[in-house]
């Protein structure tokens, strides 16, 4: 099965390339972008067939490597 | 004292590490990162600057994660001394060996000049040999340098005068100017700029010198 793991910097950590995109687009001329965050997806073929165990595999790797939980927050998504 | 310094594929301050190393009298090995056990009888293990694995998925992520690891976390639990310059500093966050994280220059730029630090404690092993107070001149060379850490680890650095080096004119964006920091134990350093880089007159300069010979004098004397 396929998994996909959105990354993001947490709240309140400064991203400064989200914020060059947001001044970015300002100087394109798209008004009212009062905000930008840049993130990851991360897509993972697996193995593994049954959804929950997938699930509990991809969170592992999200803790041990594909994110850092000091300044990013993940999400899982099991297909 | 026999330093030992890891070698990643990307990295490239190993040999000035090493050159740094062996002029202030240490024996040096160097060390694949897919070697599974440090060499025996190692006293500091340097963690290099460059950009390892490509600076894939985070800078310093995969190397975090390289077989000798092990070893070097063994190495640090047991006491011993550990420094990482540059993409090393940041290898040693992302192993937990160090609190916080380096996070893209605010400025969005690759940073590569001569800055001035300031040694904010000359209680360590690394800084024993600079007075407290006393500006160096040391070269930075990063893209990702902008030191960020929760407020309770931003308090506890500063309350056990773990704050090592700030910057003196911030390039990075760096929080409260930290450019390098000690472990609870003060046998971990990680510093973004590169004192291997300000290591022989050639250099224009020896304060990073200082450094290293103060790490080579405390372990001699121990």
């Amino acid at each position: 099965m396929k998994a996909r793991v959105h990354v993001m910097l947490k709240e309140g950590v400064l991203d400064p390339q989200g914020e060059a995109v947001r001044h970015a687009l300002g100087q394109l001329g798209f008004q009212g972008v009062d905000g930008v965050r840049q993130g990851k997806v991360i897509e993972l073929d697996l193995d593994e067939t049954d959804a929950d165990a997938a699930r509990a595999r991809v969170t592992e790797m999200c803790e041990k490597l594909l994110a850092n939980t000091v300044i990013e927050r993940y999400s899982v998504e099991v297909q | 004292m026999h330093a030992a310094v890891i070698v990643f594929p990307g990295s490239n301050c190993d040999r000035d590490m090493r050159v740094a190393f062996e002029t202030a009298g240490a024996r040096v090995s160097m060390v694949w990162h897919k070697d599974t056990a440090l060499p025996g009888g190692i006293d500091v293990v340097g963690v290099p600057g460059g950009f390892s694995f490509g600076d894939y998925l985070r800078c310093g992520a995969i190397a975090a994660n390289a077989p000798i690891f092990r070893s070097v976390r063994d190495h640090a639990a047991r006491g011993g001394f550990v420094l990482g310059v540059c993409n090393g500093f940041q290898i040693l966050t992302e192993t937990g060996l160090l609190p916080g994280a380096l996070l893209r220059n605010a400025g969005l730029k690759f940073v590569c000049k001569t800055i001035d630090l300031s040694v904010e404690t000359s209680d360590s092993a690394f800084t024993r040999g600079y007075n407290a107070g006393s500006r160096i001149s040391v070269p930075v060379a990063h893209h990702d340098g902008n030191y960020v850490a929760d407020a309770d680890t931003l308090r506890a650095l500063r309350a056990d005068e773990r704050v090592a080096f700030r910057y003196v004119d911030n390039p990075n964006g760096a929080t409260d100017d930290i450019a390098g920091i000690l472990s609870e134990n003060r046998r971990v350093l990680g510093m973004m700029p590169h004192p291997e880089r300000m290591a022989d007159p050639v250099h224009g300069g020896t304060d990073g010198a200082v450094l290293f010979r103060g790490l080579v004098e405390d372990v001699v004397s121990a």
